[in-house]
């Protein structure tokens, strides 16, 4: 399993063929309060850098980007239903949506967890 | 104006206390210290103190001030009393809303308190059209609201005798040995103050408030969605120098002898659209759903042409849904009729709603003339 992070402050954590796309503690805090969250139709297939989902907080709206390209094999019911998920567990029960990855090489472009922390930590 | 970010009194203050700091109107300001939601919610149930420093305090005087005020104001004000205040528009001669305001009458003038973003421009065409009058522009005192329906016990403890004042009356109190003027007034639907003081002595009015623990301190993020509730048009959004008082729905503001008599910028119009009402109007509404529709948003007809535009939108977090204003068609506004909003690309069904979305607590009993 490894994890990696867009600088768009997208997460994707990879199990064999799978990604599983979440926002990240950076990305939640500065929205705040989550009041609204659409993960994308399962089916849908994403190219890397397009907007997949989104994402509402009491002030402002946001795209979240599907870091890599892949077919959406599920959405994650539980944050459309309460999304305060996204705020107490981003990086956890907080997921959006998990791909089939279409071309796994495309998450070499990507930082790994040190990387965004340390990056993410200086804005 | 210039780019830069300007700092207020209680900018250190601010920081010290998790707030984070945004430019707005030209200074930085709070927009949160916890979050919106807790935040907004706290003042709907206790007490919540804002710095609006950022407004423009002025004091207007010369002789025969209420008069003059009266060609670009709309409100009545030979017959305001001492102390009390008015909420009251700057109209320019086509009739449009150069800025909202309060006006207050002190003594021999009057305080008015105006927006951030607009003030220096309201500055300038008050001394343009006004040459008699003398504009001070009270650049060194700061104003801080204190919001909620505790607001009123924990500032009788601080400045004896406000809780004799009623809703838009003001006057002057001590507050820890600091000079304050006081109004029973705000801009969040709920019973509250607002204060102005010598920036000097801000952070310590500032701090000796927050002492109580009914007080926290609330961003502007929650100012918005407090008034948003509460039905208030925020300048700059759901207020321009296009609209008018009637499409802004605002003619409460006009009193029975100003509707009579007229002699306020653009009273021609105004008059004009009171009597056959306005091509649009501003409507409250709500959305079904839990995706808030922001400004910008159009309201589309059943054929998809342009009927209107919303002008504030987001999430309540009183009713737990999204809410917002628009100016929509006259023939839309009634509560009930159905909308179409379309925001990037996609379509919501929304319902035009009463306002106050959330009821006013106003302290009006035992009110004077």
């Amino acid at each position: 399993m490894s994890l990696y992070f867009t600088k768009e402050h997208e997460w994707v954590r990879v199990e064999g063929d799978t990604a599983t796309v979440g926002i990240s503690q950076h990305a939640q805090q500065a929205l705040g309060d989550i009041v609204f969250a659409e993960a994308p139709q399962v089916g849908r297939q994403v190219r890397k850098g397009e907007e997949a989902a989104v994402v509402e907080s009491v002030k402002a709206a946001s795209d979240v980007y599907a870091p890599v390209s892949g077919e959406v094999v599920e959405a994650n019911g539980a944050i459309a239903d309460e999304p305060a998920l996204i705020n107490t567990d981003p990086e956890g029960e907080g997921w959006f949506f998990k791909l089939k990855l279409s071309d796994p090489s495309e998450l070499d472009g990507l930082m790994d967890e040190g990387a965004y922390r340390d990056w993410s930590a200086k804005l | 104006m210039t780019d830069d970010v300007l700092t207020l009194p209680l900018d250190r203050w601010h920081r010290e206390r998790g707030g984070r700091m945004v430019p707005f109107a030209g200074y930085g300001m709070p927009v949160q210290y916890e979050g919106i939601m807790a935040e907004h919610l706290w003042v709907r149930q206790s007490a919540g103190l804002f710095d609006v420093s950022h407004m423009g305090q002025l004091l207007i005087s010369g002789d025969g001030v209420d008069a003059a005020l009266e060609t670009l104001l709309p409100g009545e004000l030979k017959a305001l009393g001492d102390g009390r205040l008015r909420y009251s528009l700057l109209l320019n001669d086509a009739g449009g809303i150069v800025d909202d305001l309060m006006a207050t009458r002190q003594g021999e003038g009057f305080y008015v308190v105006v927006n951030g973003a607009t003030k220096h421009g309201d500055i300038a065409y008050l001394r343009e059209k006004l040459p008699s009058l003398t504009i001070d522009y009270l650049e060194e005192r700061a104003l801080l609201a204190l919001q909620g329906p505790k607001a009123v016990d924990v500032l009788e403890k601080l400045a004896p005798g406000v809780a004799g004042l009623v809703f838009m009356q003001a006057g002057r109190f001590s507050i820890n040995g600091v000079d304050a003027w006081i109004s029973r007034s705000g801009y969040t639907g709920e019973d509250g103050f607002e204060i102005s003081l010598p920036g000097t002595s801000a952070e310590e009015v500032a701090e000796a408030l927050l002492a109580d623990p009914l007080v926290k301190p609330i961003g502007l993020g929650a100012r918005d969605s407090l008034r948003l509730e509460a039905g208030l048009p925020l300048y700059g959004h759901d207020l321009d120098e296009r609209v008018t008082p009637v499409a802004a729905d605002l003619t409460f503001a006009i009193n029975k002898r100003r509707r009579e008599e007229g002699g306020f910028a653009g009273a021609e119009r105004i008059l004009a659209e009171l009597r056959g009402g306005p091509v649009q109007r501003r409507v409250g509404f709500a959305v079904e759903g839990r995706q808030p529709v922001r400004e910008g948003a159009r309201v589309i007809d059943s054929e998809g042409n342009e009927v209107g535009k919303v002008t504030s939108g987001g999430f309540s977090p009183s009713l737990s849904k999204p809410i917002g204003m628009a100016y929509v068609a006259a023939g839309l506004s009634e509560p009930g009729t159905r909308l179409t909003l379309e925001q990037r690309g996609k379509l919501f069904a929304a319902e035009v709603a009463a306002m106050p979305f959330v009821p006013h607590n106003y302290v009006r009993k035992g009110a004077q003339k």
